[in-house]
Order: C-alpha cells, then sequence, then structure tokens
C-alpha cells in the first residue's frame, strides 16, 4: 500500500486533481469579473458622465446600457455559481471514490491476513478502522491539492497587491507570519500525538464492545455486567481526557492565530499612520491595504485550518495503512489469479520438515514430516496441543508453515493460488461459520468462486448495472458482477437447477442434516404462483391425509377447517377470522382493537358477550395464579394474563362489580375484551363458549369475510378447501386444520401420517426445497452449532475436491449421528484423499491408516488394528485414556 | 368433561381431598387432559419418566415384562394415579400401562408433580401412605410365597 497518504492521493487521482486545479485556475477570471462589474456599474452605468456610450460599437443610452451591464451580471453571477457546484460536486465525487478505493484495498487486506494475524487484531477494531476512522479522508482528498493552490492563489494574489501599495506595509502584513509558522507545527504536532492516542483509544473502545457482544452469555452467566461497565467506563474515561486535552491545544491555536490576526491591524494604524502623517504614503493607500487585509484573513483561515485536517488526515492514514500491512500477507494475485480447467490436485502429499512457531518463536509444530498415498483415509489423532489440528491447517493451507513445504500431485502448495487450493482442497474446521443467508446459499458458497455465466436477462436494470461496473473501476474495486451465475455446476457435477437441488438433497442426507431440513421446510412457505406444482401436490396431499386419516381411524387427532362449522382446538380469533392474519392488523394480541372486528362483534351482538366471557377469564386467572410469585413459569406457559398485568385486572375485576360491565371507561373494558380471543376451548376446557356464542361466531365469521374492506384484504388469507394458503406454513397447508387436544400422542401419530403422505405425493423433495430456503440467522445462530457444522462439511463436499481435510469436524455432532456422519463421507469421498483430524483416537478404526501426534510431530503412524495390536503404542495410550 | 368436572373428581380421589379446590384447579388447568384408543399404550417399562397420570375415566392395564412375555399385574380405575414411582425417585418406568375402556387421564408433568408435593405437604403424607400400603403388600406376598417354597 501506499506509504504516506500523498502517495496514495497522487498515484490514484492524479489527473482528477489536475483537472481540479483546471478548473479552479479558470473560474478565477469570472470571479474577479463579478467583483469588478459592479464597480463599473456604479460608476458609469448609473452615474453615468460619457453617456450615450459607446458599446462594442454600438452607440446605447443609459437605461439600456445599465440593463446590459446588470444582464451581464446575472449571467456572471450564474457563471460563478455554476462553477462552484461544478467543482463542488466534482470533488465529492472524487473524494467518495478515492474514500471507496481505500475501503475496498482494507477490506481485501483483510482476506488476505494470515490466519494467526486474527489472534492479534480484533473485529471490533477492523471495522472501526475500516468504517469509522477512513470516512474524513473522503472529505480531504477532493480538497488536498485544489484547496490550497486557490486559497494559497488568492493570498498570493492579495499580497502582491499589498506589496504594490507599499512595500513596508505588505511587510507588515506578514510580519507575524514567520512566528505563526513557527509556533503553529509545534503545538500542532502535540495535537497530532493526542490525535493518535485517540484514534488507538476509541479503537480500544470497539474492541471491548465487540468482544462483550461475542462472549454475552458469559457476561450474563457470571454476573459480569459491572465489571464490562467498569472496563469500558475506564476507556471512556481515557477518550475523555485526551478530547479535553486536544479541545485545549487546538483552542490555543486557535487563540493564536486570532490574537496575530488581530495584532497586524495595529501595525498598519500606528506604522501606516505614521507614515501618512509624514508624508510618505497616501490616505488612501493605507485605507486600500486595510481592505486588502480585510480579504487576506479569509485564505489565511482557511490555510491553516487546512493544515490541521491535513495532519489528523495523514495520521489517520499513517495508522490505518500500518495496520494493515502485517507480514505473511497473502499477494493479491494469489486470490485472483484463475487455472486452467480441469486443475486437479489428485496424488500423494508429502509434507516435509514443517514447522510453526507461536508468537513468542516456540516452536508448536516441530519438522513434522509425513507422506500421504492418493486416495488414502488418513485418521490424525492425539492429545490436544498435539499439533493435529495444526496440521490439518497446515495441509489446507489456511496455516502457512514457518518452514517446511507441503507438496500435494508434485505441486508446492505455498506458491498455488487459492483458486487451486479453495477449489481442490476441501477443509472444515471445529468453528464451522455460517453465514447470515438461506441454508442454500451457505452450501452453495463451496462452489461460487467466480462469475461463470452473465447474469441472466431482465435480471434487474442493465443501465445501472453498467453505471455502477463503470464506478467500480475508476474505483478500483471488483468488477465481478453480484447478479451473475457464479456457481460452478461442473465441479458440482450437474448440469440444470433441477439436478443441483437433487445433489443438494442428496448432501444433506450425507451430513444427517436432511431429517432437519425437512422439519424447517415442513415450517417454512412458499410462494403458490412460483411453484404452482408444488402448490397443486400439496392440495392433493392434503386431501389424501384426510382420507388416510380416515382409513386408519384417526380422523379425531385433526379437526379440519370448515367454513360451517366451529373449531373447538382453534382459538376464537383463528375461527373468526376463518384465515391466517397476515401482517400484525389482525394478529392475536391486536384483533381485539381492531375497528373492523369490532364491529361484526357488534353486529352480531357478541360485544357483550366478548365482555362477560372476557371477566369470567380474567377472574379465572385471577383465581388460579394469584398466590404464585410472579416469575413462576406457570404464567409464560399457561396464563392468558402476564404475572404484571395480574393486579391490573384484579382492580378492572373489582371495577366491573361496582359498576358493572357496560358501565365500565371503554379503556377498562377493552382489556377484558382482548381475552376471549385466545380462548382455544379444547385446550382450556374452562367452558365459556357455549353453543349460543359459537352459532354467532360462525355468523360473526361470514359477514366478516363478506363486508371486508378492500384496504384489509391483504390482512388476511382466508381459509379455503380449494386454494393454498400462502400465508401459512407448507404443513398447515397439508393438515388444513388443527390437531386435536386431548389425544394421546396425537402429534406424533399425525406427523406419521403426514409423513407418509409427503412420501406418497412425492413431496418430500420440494420440502427439503423449502427447508433449503430457511434463513439461518446472523452466524447462523438459529441452527445448532452440530447443524452448522455439517452445513460446513456439505459445502465442503459439494465442489468433489481432491483432498479433503476436517479438522474435528464433527465434534459438536452427538455420538451417534458422528458416527453415521463419518462413514457417509468416507463412502461419498471414495477414490478422493481424505485427512481427518479426530477429537478421539477411537473414532480412528474406519480409517486406513493413524497417525498419531504429540508434542508437534508424529509420534506413530500404522493400521488401527497394528497399532491396538502392538505392545504399547501411543494410540493404546489414547484409547486408555478415553 | 370440563375444568369444573375435573376439580370434582379431583376431589374425590384421597390424595387431593384435603387440596383447596383453587389449587385443583390449577392443578387441573396445568395438566393436560388426555384420551386414550383402547390398548394404545401410555408408557412402556424401561422408558424414562417425565409424568404421572391421574386416570379420570376409564380403566389402565399395568403389564410387566417376563420371560414367557407381558403379563398383567393390575388394573387401575377412575381416581388412581399410575407412573408416579418413575418421576419420584428418578428410575425408568417398572411397568408398561396400557389404556383400557375409554381411558382419560390428566397428565401431570414431573415439575408440576414435584411443585405440587413441595408446597402440599399433605399430598407428600398421602404418596407415603399409599407407598407404604403398597410396600406393606409387597411384603405380605413375599412371605406368603416364602412360606409356600418352605413348605
Amino acid at each position: 500500500m501506499e506509504s504516506t497518504l500523498f502517495r496514495f492521493i497522487w498515484r490514484y487521482s492524479k489527473r482528477d486533481q489536475i483537472l481540479l486545479l483546471v478548473l479552479t485556475a479558470l473560474s478565477f477570471p469570472f470571479l474577479y469579473l463579478s467583483l469588478d462589474l459592479p464597480k463599473t456599474i456604479i460608476n458609469k452605468a448609473i452615474s453615468g458622465k460619457n453617456i450615450p456610450a459607446e458599446f462594442f460599437g454600438v452607440t446605447v443610452d443609459q437605461i439600456d446600457y445599465l440593463m446590459v451591464l446588470s444582464g451581464l451580471f446575472l449571467i456572471l453571477v450564474c457563471v460563478n455559481g455554476g462553477f462552484k457546484f461544478y467543482v463542488n460536486v466534482f470533488r465529492g465525487q472524487l473524494g467518495e471514490r478515492m474514500l471507496r478505493r481505500l475501503r475496498f484495498d482494507l477490506y481485501s487486506r483483510v482476506l488476505r491476513f494470515p490466519i494467526p494475524h486474527f489472534r492479534r487484531v480484533s473485529q471490533g477494531e477492523v471495522i472501526q478502522m475500516v468504517t469509522a476512522e477512513v470516512e474524513p479522508l473522503g472529505g480531504f482528498v477532493g480538497d488536498s491539492i485544489a484547496l490550497p493552490a486557490f486559497q494559497g492563489g488568492t493570498l498570493l494574489t492579495i499580497l502582491v497587491f499589498m506589496f504594490v501599495q507599499d512595500w513596508v506595509l505588505g511587510l507588515a502584513a506578514i510580519a507575524l507570519y514567520p512566528i505563526q509558522g513557527y509556533m503553529i507545527p509545534k503545538l500542532q504536532w502535540h495535537v497530532n500525538q493526542l490525535g493518535k492516542a485517540r484514534v488507538r483509544n476509541v479503537r480500544r473502545l470497539s474492541e471491548k464492545i465487540g468482544e462483550s457482544i461475542s462472549g454475552i452469555q458469559e457476561v450474563h452467566a457470571n454476573d459480569g455486567a459491572r465489571w464490562a461497565l467498569a472496563g469500558f467506563t475506564e476507556r471512556l474515561g481515557t477518550i475523555y481526557d485526551i478530547r479535553y486535552e486536544i479541545y485545549q491545544r487546538k483552542f490555543f491555536i486557535k487563540f493564536i492565530n486570532n490574537f496575530v490576526a488581530q495584532l497586524t491591524p495595529f501595525f498598519f494604524y500606528s506604522i501606516g499612520g505614521y507614515l501618512v502623517i509624514k508624508g510618505d504614503l497616501t490616505f488612501g493607500a493605507l485605507v486600500a491595504v486595510l481592505a486588502a487585509y480585510k480579504d487576506l484573513s479569509a485564505p489565511w483561515k482557511e490555510l491553516l485550518t487546512y493544515y490541521q485536517r491535513l495532519a489528523d488526515s495523514k495520521i489517520k492514514y499513517d495508522q490505518v495503512v500500518e495496520q494493515f500491512d502485517p507480514p505473511g500477507t497473502l499477494p493479491a494475485e494469489m486470490q485472483q489469479a484463475e487455472l486452467e480447467q480441469d486443475f486437479r490436485l489428485a496424488g500423494p502429499i508429502v509434507a516435509a520438515n514443517l514447522s510453526v512457531l507461536d508468537d513468542e518463536g516456540v516452536p508448536i509444530v516441530e519438522s513434522l514430516s509425513l507422506n500421504i498415498e492418493e486416495a488414502e483415509r488418513v485418521a490424525v489423532v492425539g492429545p490436544s496441543g498435539g499439533g493435529k489440528d495444526l496440521a490439518a491447517m497446515l495441509l489446507a493451507r489456511v496455516l502457512m508453515p514457518d518452514s517446511g513445504q507441503i507438496s500435494i500431485a508434485g505441486e508446492e502448495t505455498a506458491k498455488l493460488p487459492e483458486a487451486a487450493t479453495g477449489r481442490r482442497i476441501g477443509y472444515v474446521g471445529p468453528t464451522a461459520f455460517v453465514f447470515n443467508s438461506t441454508l442454500r446459499e451457505n452450501i452453495l458458497l463451496g462452489a461460487m468462486h467466480q462469475p461463470l455465466a452473465p447474469a441472466p436477462d431482465g435480471t434487474g436494470d442493465v443501465a445501472e448495472r453498467t453505471r455502477n461496473l463503470e464506478n467500480a473501476r475508476l474505483s478500483g474495486n471488483s468488477l465481478d458482477d453480484l447478479a451473475a451465475d457464479w456457481i460452478d455446476y461442473r465441479a458440482i457435477g450437474v448440469d440444470t437447477e433441477a439436478e443441483l437441488t437433487k445433489r443438494l438433497a442428496d448432501l444433506l442426507a450425507v451430513v444427517d442434516l436432511d431429517g432437519d431440513t425437512y422439519t424447517l421446510g415442513l415450517r417454512g412457505s412458499i410462494d403458490p404462483e412460483a411453484k404452482s406444482g408444488v402448490a397443486e401436490r400439496v392440495l392433493v396431499a392434503r386431501q389424501t391425509l384426510r382420507e388416510k386419516l380416515a382409513e386408519s381411524g384417526m380422523e379425531g387427532l385433526v379437526e379440519s377447517f370448515d367454513a360451517t362449522l366451529y373449531n373447538t382446538n382453534a382459538t376464537v380469533a383463528e375461527n373468526l377470522l376463518f384465515g391466517t392474519p397476515v401482517g400484525d392488523r389482525f394478529a392475536l394480541e391486536k384483533i381485539a382493537e381492531n375497528a373492523y372486528v369490532r364491529g361484526v362483534l357488534d353486529k352480531t351482538e357478541l360485544t357483550h358477550d366478548f365482555l362477560r366471557i372476557g371477566r369470567d377469564v380474567a377472574a379465572t386467572m385471577v383465581e388460579l395464579f394469584a398466590d404464585l410469585p410472579p416469575d413462576h413459569e406457570f404464567f409464560t406457559q399457561y396464563a392468558f394474563i402476564s404475572s404484571e398485568d395480574l393486579p391490573d385486572f384484579q382492580i378492572l375485576l373489582g371495577r366491573a362489580e361496582r359498576l358493572g360491565l357496560d358501565n365500565m371507561a371503554p379503556e377498562d373494558s377493552d382489556r377484558f375484551l382482548s381475552l376471549p380471543f385466545k380462548l382455544i376451548p379444547a385446550r382450556h376446557r374452562l367452558g365459556m363458549i357455549d353453543d349460543d356464542v359459537r352459532e354467532r361466531i360462525l355468523e360473526a365469521r361470514r359477514f366478516f369475510a363478506e363486508d371486508l374492506p378492500e384496504d384489509l384484504q391483504d390482512a388476511v388469507e382466508i381459509f379455503s378447501t380449494e386454494r393454498y394458503n400462502a400465508a401459512a406454513s407448507l404443513q398447515d397447508n397439508i393438515l388444513f386444520g388443527k390437531i386435536a387436544y386431548g389425544q394421546a400422542d396425537a402429534g406424533t401419530r399425525v406427523g406419521e401420517a403426514l409423513a407418509a403422505v409427503i412420501e406418497a405425493e412425492n413431496l418430500r423433495d420440494a420440502v427439503i426445497e423449502v427447508g433449503l430456503e430457511f434463513e439461518v440467522g446472523v452466524g447462523g445462530s438459529r441452527l445448532s452449532a452440530g447443524q452448522r457444522q455439517k452445513v460446513a462439511m456439505a459445502r465442503a463436499l459439494l465442489r468433489r475436491p481432491d483432498v479433503l481435510i476436517f479438522n474435528e469436524a464433527t465434534a459438536a455432532l452427538d455420538s451417534g449421528s458422528q458416527t453415521r456422519v463419518m462413514a457417509n463421507i468416507l463412502g461419498e469421498t471414495e477414490g478422493r484423499s481424505v485427512v481427518w483430524a479426530l477429537q478421539r483416537a477411537s473414532l480412528g478404526q474406519s480409517f486406513d491408516r493413524v497417525m498419531v501426534m504429540q508434542g508437534g510431530r508424529v509420534v506413530e503412524t500404522g493400521g488401527f488394528a497394528d497399532l491396538q495390536g502392538a505392545d504399547s503404542s501411543a494410540l493404546k495410550a489414547l484409547l486408555d485414556d478415553e | 368433561m370440563s375444568l369444573h368436572e375435573e376439580v370434582e373428581l379431583l376431589r374425590n380421589i384421597p390424595l387431593f381431598c384435603k387440596i383447596e379446590p383453587s389449587k385443583l384447579k390449577l392443578l387441573a388447568f396445568t395438566s393436560e387432559r388426555l384420551s386414550y384408543q383402547d390398548d394404545q399404550i401410555l408408557f412402556n417399562q424401561g422408558d424414562a419418566g417425565d409424568a404421572a397420570y391421574i386416570i379420570m375415566s376409564g380403566a389402565a392395564a399395568i403389564l410387566i415384562d417376563t420371560e414367557s412375555g407381558p403379563i398383567e399385574v393390575a388394573r387401575l380405575k377412575k381416581g388412581d394415579v399410575v407412573g408416579e414411582i418413575a418421576i419420584l425417585c428418578d428410575v425408568p418406568r417398572t411397568a408398561t400401562v396400557t389404556a383400557k375402556d375409554s381411558l382419560t387421564t390428566l397428565k401431570v408433568t414431573k415439575d408440576t408433580f414435584f411443585r405440587l408435593v413441595t408446597e402440599f405437604p399433605q399430598i407428600a403424607v398421602e404418596i407415603m401412605r399409599e407407598l407404604a400400603g403398597r410396600l406393606e403388600r409387597t411384603n405380605t406376598q413375599l412371605r406368603e410365597a416364602h412360606s409356600r417354597k418352605a413348605s
């Protein structure tokens, strides 16, 4: 990276900076004219002596002359404004472009940092540097050359003018500049040092925040909040002190500057006045010089501010850049270079004399040498800290050795671009990371290395894409189109999208994630327009499930939705809506407030009944729960009323008693009114929704659907036997009813019937496909640690690499799943080399060979049975330890 | 059957007769009522125990696995409690229980059960009485078996 800010600016914006200079220079004459013209207007046109005047050979009278000059003035104002507008926009654009380039450069460096470097820099610091710290640089870049040129030029012009008037006064005007020039950099130096300290400390602050977020569970689990807050306060205190000192020094500089600016007129008055009195200087000249001096202070101030900004920007640049150049950073070509097609790394793996040093220079892997045949399956076992994990990382080239070399199929891996190691080698580590996207995209990442086919026609706005691409080019950013097709079908071994989905489903089975994805898929939903085939089959499945349940005498386990019947296993709200709420207008918590719903209740004379039922529910809840401590889990599991609201309802019940239900204040009765909507008769068994109320809820259901106003049409998706319900999950669409409460094992038995129907209707793949669209959350937080490892394994297997390296990749799986997945993967990768660093030695049985690592070297290697059978072996010791 | 009827039924069970009705109502409200088809299995011998069942109607057959197949050792009826041993002493289910005569139960989870026992010592005493009675019966049976063997 360019070592100084100005080198960076000059290298990437030379042409623009020069253009900016030329533009600035061009604007000078117009500026001068616009200052000069008023004089002509006043002196010649208004005070008018030589009127009618000759104007470019045309004789004009006074009014016309005035109008012409005024018109000219207007044009100049426009031209000046135009210049200013254009230059400002241009400058802003230039600054933004350079900032974009810098950020891109920094980020691309982060991607190339040697892995051990991440032990030293925290995520918070890096984010702080790339986002906040470089931000002011953007604004500075545009001003970096043009501003001092413009202000310097103005300053110089005025100075020349003053010297022309009188050289003594000229000298007086600049007499204090040397003092300022000497003092200010000295003072500024201190501010700069403080500025550096401030930057460092703000980074520490971000680091602290980042750390607390990553370790939030520990903070809660160990009651560490006060310790964390104290630590944060300490850092805030340091920043406060630094900032305070910066303010003091900065404003002292400002004070000096202002003082000097005020002091100079003192010389003018005293020396100038003396000269005028003595007759050595005309009075007019003194006035002119004084006026000029006033103009002088503006550019001078600008230049001083520029100087401070310059110092500030330089510090920021230097401090950021030095952090982004750690030794061992991968050259950019290693990440950009492409390979010839069909490049393979199938062949023996030979590692010679590898060593890795820790931060103190102590070897943690020492002269490690090993040979692995092509297609051999090797387990690496040993105590933790014995180096098996490092060996795996070295072979995958995730970690570079400090000495020694590795070759695969005769290629020295240290020299290969990532296009070779990151495609032909598959690596899965113990802390599998899952990105905030869908399951599908997370797995596909394993085969998305470069854009392979242009984006299909009609994707986005072509003109906009071209413009974005051009801007990216001008800022030195990536020119790869995100909308292009990045998926390497060839590497995956499929030709079409459909085959790809099939392959993904197979891979899910290999890593034992198909069951989970299936469950997620059942809970997911589809767009019936886009996937009309699936929607149709779901409707068939709905029918088949009905028949199947009836055949096996299980029809009582599901209460179907029927427009003419009250569903006792659904809430009162669901019975009234007879549909799935979309958005929150008819959501369970808000439905009682909805004006339209209230209208429907009034129409069917249900309002009073709901009020009465609400009061009874509240009374029952108070009776049941009043004695329980507020944090009792029954509240969250069973109560209609939270523990905080319970006392309120006690008061409300008292009021209802006193005033009568119908005379209560609306806000009080509203609270009662919201309770009945949540009742599920079959579950709560409170016996409060009697036949008459049910009848009228059915009537309300009809009114609700008939009169539903236009603007509420999209807030609910009404149930229909013939239509797919886009707002409900796949499972709910097939069930089309409620699993009955109070029937033993209803959930399991219906689930089994459902699974059988899905299988019979060939919907399983479709369900898995929906499951693949599951959003995994930030850092895969919606998946378990085991599921994340499974995703990472599927990702590595997807592109069919020649060498697969697993580094305790199944550590988070339960032992049953672990053996299953391991066997599946070894079967799936038949004929390819597999190196697996195992957390437990006994898992090594299914491998061709076992290597035992201790103290950073291989102490033993051989067949599992041979080593286990030997009289004394390291493997035996490990197995005995388990 | 509504909550009221359930509470009435619970009050007639010796184990619960001394508890205030509002607490019984809470017990009924927080417990799931389950209906079974005949011969449906409540739980199998050897399963981990997570709940006890109060029989509200119908009957439950207690089966113990032997070498010659399962034998029915007892039949419980309305008002009896089944499955409490496994949750009291954290052992696997000691018998298999199947439903008879349109069984309906109130399923009391382990947590609710323990809370009930700690909050209402009367229940603990009743359970002790019941268990002691069972122990006494088993001892008698053992003595009889012994003397039969001796003779």
